[in-house]
């Protein structure tokens, strides 16, 4: 039945990996992450764990430090925040083009400048592209399930990629909110002991790292890009098996009162919920209204999204991250390529929203289904790359 | 082709090593380097005093030791710096445009 | 949503009004309520305006925004009315409930016309007597659970002797003075 508690997300996030029991957790501290190697450093202190913690003087070093952890066969895991997952881009694609399983706990937040400590997308959208599965996470209860699933996915022989887990700086990361937990017996059950194939440290000798020419980098792309593919049966396949212990199913995306809606909004973290709750107000209504809540952003769960926004004459896909092309957000970009090839697309606008921790309330979804209402009513987009609740415009 | 066994230029993406992981030791002795050389360093026996300066400095250990007494080159990796010529003190060791 | 209590709190940096939301949060949590306690983050330092929220409802909500329309407000600090439109959006069948050792219709004036209840504490005194110090979070929070009735009295009081030992389990001298800080004000409380 699970332990019934109350925690903000981010300590939600430390017992997950304390219950994983990680070899190695390199941490550099930035808010709104901090919290996550604090109480696991604390762990380390009262000996509830076997890990070795250390304290790196940089994100850089604490991405390389994970590195070089899973490539000695390790299991690890690291947190951060914006400016500090910016800090470990080039890592980033050495963690994924070495091909080692690492968890990042990305807790969201904008990129400077202006400086700002407060959510939005920024930081995760633009490390889209490394080479890392990213799993969404609406609130603290699937911030910690999607830790525990997260080394399985990482670790599986056909992935070797390394994952991040996304939840809402400040909005999840620091409210208290109920949880159930699993005891930490299942979670080790669960887990599993990780075998990796090779270690610097164990068997045979290896060389991790050496120069790729060009007759060999396209066919380690290749095969990078292979293993993101594959990870959608394995993210699956783990989801289910996690769904069979705790109840609680999960899937590349959830459709929230999606059977039969006309207008759906799309949306990540923690305003997904506060969608849900203008959806219900319009249901009430009776309105044919829903909420798609992606979960897994990287794979893009392509074909599975364009089969649930079949049906739906009008969709707003949300973007918590603006990325200046001029033309829309990534979520957007993605969502419109999925529809592309259906045989009758919805029509497909963009808002950017809640920026620099700009609060998301119920009633920005309101307002977003009502302009909804207006594409399916006049049958016309209007400007599909749109900014929700920008002062003059 | 002088990296790489041409053989390996074959390999389909379902056949390499993923993220380019060597998973074995000593597989530098499979290609010969010494194939880049274009100044080649000789072995003059008779001015050698054995004082062994030079063995270390070599970056690609084609200066074999045995029994405290360096022995004459191994040019399979070999790649022609000439860092053994500059060490010796007693001009044992000639560096000249090797001739292929 | 079945009757969803919210609760927004006006405090000062470093006054605790964050620290009371937790731990009005724990004690929803700790008779069987869903709960929500959070602060809003920004550049606050100590003595700027802060402020946190509390949901607190019998099913799970999904909701994830600030709160706008609370049934309750709770102000940590009386010179706050004067800088903040603490009764927004406030519920007139709720109430607000200030830290000041004025009368409730004495402070009444100062609340932009609101209509609903008013309620002081003077929670700088019992916290000055309790505690030793300025405190005044713990004696709000026993304040605004008699007031809103969003958990029952005796269980509370039960409860946040464990929070307590929770939250101060580096320092369990200042328990008993939370403990006696809280009773006081539960009876001290006056309302209009």
């Amino acid at each position: 039945m699970g332990i019934r508690e109350r925690l903000a997300g981010n300590e939600a996030v430390a017992i997950a990996l304390r219950q994983i029991d990680l070899d190695v957790l390199p941490a550099y501290p930035i808010t709104p992450s901090t919290d996550v190697p604090m109480y696991y450093s604390q762990y380390v202190a009262d000996g509830k764990v076997k890990t070795e913690f250390v304290a790196v003087e940089s994100e850089h070093s604490a991405m390389s430090a994970c590195i070089a952890a899973a490539a000695c066969g390790g299991r690890t895991a690291t947190a951060t925040s914006g400016p500090g997952l910016a800090l470990m881009w080039e890592l980033l694609y050495v963690a994924s083009g070495t091909r080692v399983p690492i968890t990042l706990a990305v807790i969201n937040r904008a990129m400077s400048a202006p400086i700002n400590i407060n959510n939005d997308h920024s930081d995760s959208m633009g490390a889209r592209d490394t080479g890392w599965i990213q799993l969404y996470s609406e609130n603290n209860q699937e911030a910690y399930d999607n830790h525990i699933m997260a080394s399985r996915i990482s670790e599986h022989k056909d992935i070797m990629l390394p994952i991040m887990v996304c939840q809402d700086g400040f909005i999840t990361s620091h409210a208290i909110e109920n949880i159930e937990l699993l005891e930490d017996d299942k979670v080790k059950a669960f887990i599993g002991e990780y075998k990796p194939a090779w270690s610097m440290i164990a068997g045979k000798p290896v060389s991790v790292g050496p120069l790729d020419i060009p007759q060999f980098y396209t066919e380690h792309a290749y095969q990078r890009a292979q293993a993101m593919k594959n990870s959608k049966k394995v993210i699956l396949d783990v989801f289910k098996e996690f769904g069979a212990l705790t109840g609680r199913k999960y899937d590349l995306f959830e459709e929230y009162k999606m059977e039969d809606a006309e207008r759906a909004i799309i949306v990540l973290n923690s305003s997904a919920g506060t969608a849900k709750c203008a959806c219900d107000a319009l249901r009430a209504k009776g309105e044919k209204v829903g909420v798609i809540k992606l979960r897994v952003f990287r794979p893009f769960p392509l074909e599975e999204l364009a089969k649930a926004l079949s049906h739906v004459k009008a969709v707003a896909v949300m973007d918590k991250a603006e990325c200046f092309s001029a033309i829309g957000g990534p979520v957007f970009a993605d969502v419109r390529t999925a529809c592309y090839d259906l045989e009758k697309r919805p029509q497909i606008i963009n808002y950017i929203y809640g920026l620099g921790g700009r609060d998301v309330r119920l009633e920005d979804f309101t307002f977003v289904y009502n302009k909804l209402d207006e594409v399916v009513k006049t049958g016309k987009s209007g400007e599909i790359y749109r900014h929700l609740g920008v002062r003059g415009v | 082709m002088i990296y790489v066994k041409d053989a390996y230029l074959n390999l389909s993406w379902k056949e390499i090593d993923p993220g380019g992981t060597i998973l074995k030791a000593g597989t530098s002795l499979e290609i010969k380097t010494g194939d880049w050389r274009i100044m080649i360093p000789g072995f003059v026996a008779e001015k050698c005093k054995q004082c062994l300066l030079c063995f270390p400095v070599c970056a690609d250990s084609a200066i074999p030791v045995k029994n405290e007494k360096r022995l004459d080159f191994e040019f399979k990796h070999c790649k022609g710096c000439g860092v053994c010529y500059k060490v010796c003190p007693f001009g044992a060791i000639t560096f000249v445009k090797e001739d292929k | 949503m079945s009757k969803m209590v919210e609760i927004r709190w006006h405090g000062r940096g470093g006054q605790g009004a964050k620290t009371a939301s937790l731990l009005l949060a724990d004690a929803a949590f700790n008779t069987g309520k869903y709960v929500q306690g959070f602060p809003e983050y920004g550049p606050e330092r100590m003595g700027a305006p802060i402020s946190a929220f509390n949901r607190i409802s019998e099913e799970r909500t999904t909701l994830h925004s600030n709160i706008y329309e609370p049934d309750y407000v709770v102000v940590v600090d009386a010179t706050l009315l004067s800088a903040v439109a603490v009764t927004s959006g406030l519920k007139k069948e709720g109430a607000i409930i200030i830290n000041s050792n004025k009368s409730p219709a004495d402070l009444k004036p100062l609340l932009d016309g609101y209509e609903g209840r008013v309620y002081t504490i003077d929670a700088g005194k019992i916290s000055q007597e309790e505690l030793g110090r300025n405190f005044p979070n713990t004696p709000m929070l026993g304040a605004v659970v008699k007031v809103s009735g969003v958990i029952p009295e005796d269980k509370f009081i039960a409860d946040m002797e464990q929070s307590f030992k929770h939250a101060f389990a580096s320092k369990t001298q200042v328990i008993e003075g939370n403990m006696k800080a809280l009773k006081r004000s539960m009876q001290e409380v006056k309302g209009l």
